[in-house]
């Protein structure tokens, strides 16, 4: 946490710049030049939110994850801490929902910034709060997961299979049902997380929006959360404990 | 009926523990009967290991390459999970519960495992909060080791910079924040300076002086010979021997020898050699040749015996098919008993028998000999050390084919290991 505080910066720039992009891009650049409808900036916002928190805690597990139990063996001297292997792990993935927080919230400035305004809907908040911590834990989890079943040779292609379809069936960049049109694409992003986490978002953001029914997206993600959670934690004990 | 047979073996099995580790009660360190065995490996990697260390001993491990010294240590700081037998640090069964065995033991590791990015002190403050130290008394601590350890002045230098030493005089000063009853050592001077190594090795006697017990891992034979109380020697997941290192050396063959370099006219060699042996404590006498032929293998005391007195100054080697007149030669005598007692009798010997005494060397065994005598001399092509297993994560696993298909006796897969053993 400490080391967190002294990068902010290093940190902010880490979590922030590919969302800023994409932001600025879809939301501002392709709306000002007349390729999208204004409106678009408005749905596509809370998707962003979403993809920056899940992306965010994913990362700041599974990244450090796989250094430390390759390279810098930081983690032995941790697992010596007196506390069980699994509490550790658990430090781990709260530690990173830390972080993911401040990413996704930071988010909102800088969405006020690109875009001019930001939908927002004071109603919304208990679920905005719920979808932030959440869509961060389940993002820790599951960064905790490839984190102990990704081998640090294969870390690069990790990014290519895992993270690329991650951020494009996520739903980030358009709203759950409008994917009717595309029946089988609609299933597809069922499977991804991240859609409750943008949906979610997009409902208490967007409330008369469209949008996924408002009960499914915090019910998934507690079930995200359980399964990446057991798996992952499962997986850290067995790299751990031989 | 057989499933009570399967509980009475299960009751007598305790019991033996029970009464084993009683009767070792009071000691630091109690191992039982350690047996581990790593998934899909024909051989356990620990193999009914058993010894205990006393309060304040310091113990050496020594072994080749994957004789099972990493995996020991592994249990006894619950990092690896056994699969047969009993381990107690400090009075606490490791397995039962890791947590109250890590809050009395610490690890030096061979490798630095440093937060590279913070400072020294943060790092010992850190790992003191880990153990909830009050942060007052964490803070004096800390002063404490960084100026015992010569680290006052890179105190809030981020580790990252720091030379090899300095690492290690950090992890070990972290490992003494919350005062451990038991320090593990693994290769605690490998790769560094004769300087550091003997800082090191002056911080280790004053721990020892503290009462602190020690299990140190080394290869280092001199290291072992000076620091350790007892030292153990490990095989093939066996316990081959265990003693003090005076002890050891004594168990060595051909322990007491001497070499002696003499001069004398060609005719009366042979004479001389059977006079020699006939001596009363000598069992053989043996010719050494100095270029190349060398001692035999097995032992080697000497290496080359390069500055000896007896080493032809300067000159073409010698020839031993037709030694030059004036030319020293040199014999080995193995004795049965102390070998400077030989040394009178030798020399009255030598020149009743017309030869002139011109060089004399006692070898004693060091541990090196004894750690040769009991492991043998092949090199050890088998990666087996855990440590370099997690290194390799993954791909390890699938070389375990070719390794194991190398190997003429292993056992199928599903016969190899308990499953259960493992979670």
């Amino acid at each position: 946490m400490a080391v967190t505080g002294r990068e902010l910066p290093a940190f902010l720039a880490q979590v922030i710049l590919q969302p800023l992009g994409l932001l600025f891009v879809f939301g501002r650049v392709l709306t000002d030049l007349g390729f999208t409808n204004p409106a678009y900036a408005k749905q596509l916002f809370p998707g962003i939110v979403a993809m920056t928190i899940m992306l965010t805690a994913l990362q700041s597990v599974a990244l450090p994850l796989v250094i430390e139990f390759s390279f810098t063996k930081e983690i032995e001297d941790r697992l010596l801490a007196p506390l069980p292997a699994s509490w550790v792990a658990a430090e781990k993935m709260v530690f990173a929902a830390g972080r993911a927080i401040i990413a996704g919230l930071v988010m909102f400035p800088v969405g006020w910034l690109v875009l001019g305004s930001i939908p927002f809907d004071v109603t919304g908040i208990p679920l905005l709060a719920a979808m932030v911590v959440l869509g961060s834990l389940a993002g820790g989890a599951m960064g905790m997961t490839l984190g102990t079943v990704v081998t640090p040779a294969r870390i690069n292609i990790m990014f290519a299979i895992v993270l690329t379809p991650l951020i494009f069936t996520g739903c980030s960049q358009y709203p759950w049902p409008s994917l009717s049109k595309l029946p089988w694409f609609q299933v597809l992003t069922l499977f991804n997380p991240m859609t409750y986490v943008s949906e979610g978002t997009r409902a208490a953001l967007l409330p008369n929006g469209v949008h996924m029914l408002t009960w499914i997206p915090p019910i998934a993600l507690l079930a995200a959360l359980a399964v990446f959670g057991y798996v992952g934690m499962r997986g850290f004990i067995r790299r751990a404990i031989d | 009926m057989s499933s009570d047979d399967g509980a009475v073996s299960t009751m007598v099995d305790a019991r033996q523990i029970e009464a084993a580790v009683a009767a070792q009660r009071g000691m630091a360190v109690v191992v039982h009967d350690l047996v581990k065995c790593y998934p899909k490996r024909p051989t356990n990697a620990v193999d009914g290991v058993s010894f205990a260390v006393g309060q304040g001993e310091v113990f050496g491990l020594l072994g080749p390459n994957g004789a099972g010294k990493t995996t020991t240590v592994g249990v006894l700081t619950t990092r690896v999970r056994p699969t047969g037998g009993y381990a107690e640090v400090a009075g606490v069964d490791v397995m039962r519960d890791p947590v109250g065995a890590k809050r009395r033991l610490a690890v030096v590791p061979q490798r630095s495992n440093l937060d590279r990015a913070l400072s020294a002190r943060q790092i010992l403050l850190f790992h003191a909060a880990y153990f909830g130290i009050p942060a007052e008394e964490r803070m004096r601590r800390a002063n404490e080791l960084l100026d015992q350890f010569g680290l006052t002045e890179r105190a809030d230098d981020k580790v990252d910079f720091f030379s090899g030493g300095q690492s290690q005089r950090i992890m070990i000063a972290r490992a003494l924040m919350h005062e451990p009853e038991v320090l593990f050592l693994d290769e605690p001077t490998t790769g560094l300076d004769p300087q550091a190594r003997l800082f090191v090795w002056d911080r280790i006697r004053d721990l020892k002086s503290r009462g602190v017990t020690m299990i140190l891992t080394t290869h280092d034979m001199d290291e072992a010979a000076s620091l350790c109380d007892r030292v153990a020697i490990m095989d093939h997941g066996k316990l081959l021997a265990s003693d003090t290192p005076d002890a050891l050396t004594a168990t060595v063959p051909g322990k007491n020898s001497l070499e002696v370099g003499i001069l004398l006219d060609g005719g009366g060699r042979d004479a001389l050699q059977s006079a020699l042996a006939a001596l009363p404590g000598v069992e053989r006498v043996e010719p050494v040749t100095k270029d190349g032929g060398g001692p035999p293998a097995g032992m080697n005391p000497w290496a080359a015996l390069g500055g000896g007195a007896g080493a032809p100054a300067g000159g073409p080697p010698p020839q031993p098919a037709a030694p030059a007149a004036g030319t020293p030669y040199h014999l080995r005598l193995y004795a049965s008993v102390d070998a400077p007692s030989l040394v009178a009798p030798m020399a009255r010997l030598i020149t009743d028998n017309g030869g002139e005494l011109v060089d004399l060397s006692i070898a004693k065994p060091s541990l090196e000999d004894v750690f040769i005598h009991l492991t043998g001399r092949a090199l050890r092509l088998w990666p087996q050390s855990p440590s370099l297993k997690r290194r390799r994560a993954q791909p390890a696993r699938r070389w375990s084919r070719s390794w194991r298909s190398c190997d003429g006796t292993w056992r199928s897969p599903g016969a190899s290991c308990p499953r259960s053993s493992r979670r």
